[in-house]
């Protein structure tokens, strides 16, 4: 079984429509994970037929026992994150600031804070109409941990494809470099790269390959929006091939596929005659 | 005032918008463009400034003192985020899991450990005809945004707190976000009429209005014939500050590194009735 990332670098430049058209390719072959945890949106394109959840509890968070705490202030003082405030009667910890890092409740002398689990989001496996599994995720809004919800959903999802004998785990990764787009890559086998011919895109696709570099994870590289800058899609064509990376496919600017998205559909599914060929080549020049 | 422009999908115009409506304010505002999409920092291609000053940031991370260490184990058992663990007698430190909670710190028995800072990242400031930018930028392979967004805000507060401060905010909806949101007093929302912008945009107004900040929507790439984010704000009494046209025309300059503000017409009255949408809800 073989686990293929897709990732950008910035956001927007297709992750969403371009790993969707694969799973629609591969059908039965994949297991398809969302792990764009924060923002999730695959589900908009393979509406679930059926749906498991689960609540995802990830890290601690404290609770203070009005009765016990005696207000010596010494957990204010000593938390790093000015999560903890102190008024004329209570204490108050602030969810947003609060790292879970467990100090306070360790330095309490009243012993009156008590860590408990922190919920930080949901967990689906659903459905879907291409014959698999889709496994996804939401996290709460201001969720912490969204590389730990990667992670759950990763590992849900390699589960799934080993008992069902599927030779791929398709996953769509998180914009950027931090710590969700990490956790995705973490036990890839390959990592497909969707820039677009944009100078941000541009830019933002060298730093999040020099991250896949130093995970020494083979890369394929698809140019969206190619023609929107012939120019530049030149010299991103020669970045790749400075690095080595394989340009698998180019796709043009098309209003189209926003119209496979308002359809519920992959561009693919939506608009065969020209995408079918485009989404072929790339899972063929993936050669895994 | 610090007027962030958020959005929960990535792509749909932050840095877009920051830029030019930093820039097309700066003619009469003492303004502070930054960049706090530190994962991916895109504002800087937009912005040809002279470099002023260059400062890394760091963050504290344990280092064990071998002489003074007897193995005892108590750090690894008050770090919560198994950023210590103990071959033997042997201890060792992740760097990449350390929240800098220094719990580590206050429990060793033996006053083996210490802080010693470990490079997060960087911060530039440049100036643009009047316009400060300041970009924070992550190391690559460091998984936290948060302390350093922490750090450019302490800078901004330190050395711009006269200033109008826009921000560039990251995409999503976790810390980074949050972060970012907690410290501005607006928050501009940026989605596009499609269904993954609708749906990321119901997300990140979760988000905002957890964290209680006013906010607003603009609406890009609109073609006007696809109103389902304009319904969804009369729905839930969410003003639409701006409506930036679809045209294939600022997808070009935008792919190639260019402003709008001065260059395209309807970009250039948009952001005007963003601006007076601000000021008549007196956030300008």
């Amino acid at each position: 079984m073989k686990e293929i990332v897709v990732i950008s670098g910035k956001g927007g430049t297709g992750k969403t429509v371009v790993t969707s058209a694969l799973a629609y390719s591969l059908g039965r072959d994949c297991v398809l994970a969302d792990c764009d945890v924060d923002a999730a949106d695959m589900h908009l394109i393979f509406q679930p037929q059926s749906q498991t959840e689960e609540d995802f509890y990830s890290g601690e968070e404290p609770e203070v026992d009005p009765e016990r705490c005696v207000q010596c202030g010494l957990c204010v003082e000593k938390c790093r994150f000015h999560a903890i405030t102190m008024d004329a009667d209570s204490v108050r910890i602030d969810p947003f600031a609060c790292e879970g890092c467990g100090l306070c409740s360790r330095v309490c002398p009243e012993s009156a804070i008590s860590m408990i689990p922190r919920y930080t989001g949901k967990s689906y496996q659903s459905a879907i109409r291409i014959g698999t599994t889709m496994v996804h995720a939401r996290l709460l809004p201001g969720g912490e941990n969204s590389g730990k919800l990667v992670a759950h959903t990763k590992k849900i999802a390699r589960k799934l494809a080993e008992e069902q004998y599927k030779p791929y785990v398709l996953v769509d990764g998180s914009p950027g470099i931090g710590c969700p787009v990490i956790s995705s890559l973490s036990g890839a086998d390959y990592v497909l790269l969707v820039t677009e011919s944009t100078q941000s895109a541009f830019h933002d696709l060298k730093r999040v390959y020099e991250l896949v570099h130093k995970f020494r994870i083979p890369a394929g590289c698809v140019i969206n929006k190619h023609d929107l800058n012939p120019g530049l899609t030149s010299e991103i064509e020669t970045y790749l091939v400075e690095m080595q990376i394989p340009l698998l496919a180019r796709i043009a600017y098309d209003e189209n596929v926003l119209e496979a998205v308002r359809h519920g559909r992959t561009i693919n599914e939506y608009d065969p005659g020209t995408y079918h060929e485009i989404i072929e080549q790339i899972k063929h020049e993936m050669k895994i | 005032m610090k007027i962030a422009f958020a959005s929960g999908k990535g792509g749909t115009g932050k840095t877009t918008l920051s830029v030019n409506f930093a820039l097309y304010l700066s003619r009469d505002h003492d303004v502070l463009l930054t960049d706090f999409d530190v994962e991916e920092p895109d504002s800087h291609l937009f912005i040809q400034g002279d470099l002023l000053k260059q400062i890394q940031c760091n963050t504290d991370i344990p280092q064990v003192d071998e002489t003074l260490c007897n193995g005892c184990g108590k750090c690894r058992e008050v770090c919560n985020f198994h950023a210590i663990t103990q071959l033997g007698k042997h201890t060792m430190v992740f760097p990449q899991l350390c929240h800098s909670c220094y719990a580590c710190i206050e429990f060793c028995p033996q006053g083996a450990l210490k802080m010693v800072p470990e490079e997060l990242g960087m911060l530039s400031e440049y100036d643009e005809g009047g316009l400060r930018f300041l970009e924070a930028r992550l190391k690559i392979g460091k998984e936290m945004a948060v302390p350093l967004i922490r750090q450019a805000s302490d800078y901004i507060d330190r050395h711009h707190a006269d200033r109008l401060i826009i921000i560039d905010a990251p995409p999503g909806t976790s810390c980074p976000v949050v972060e970012t949101m907690r410290y501005s007093d607006f928050v501009v929302l940026v989605t596009e009429p499609t269904p993954f912008g609708l749906h990321d945009l119901t997300l990140a107004v979760e988000t905002v209005r957890l964290l209680d900040r006013p906010f607003g929507v603009v609406i890009n790439k609109d073609d006007g014939k696809h109103n389902d984010v304009v319904k969804y704000c009369e729905d839930e009494s969410i003003d639409i500050l701006a409506r930036i046209p679809h045209q294939r025309t600022i997808a070009e300059l935008y792919s190639r590194g260019l402003t709008l503000y001065d260059k395209n017409p309807d970009f250039y009255r948009q952001i005007t009735i963003l601006k007076n949408n601000l000021k008549s809800r007196r956030v300008l």
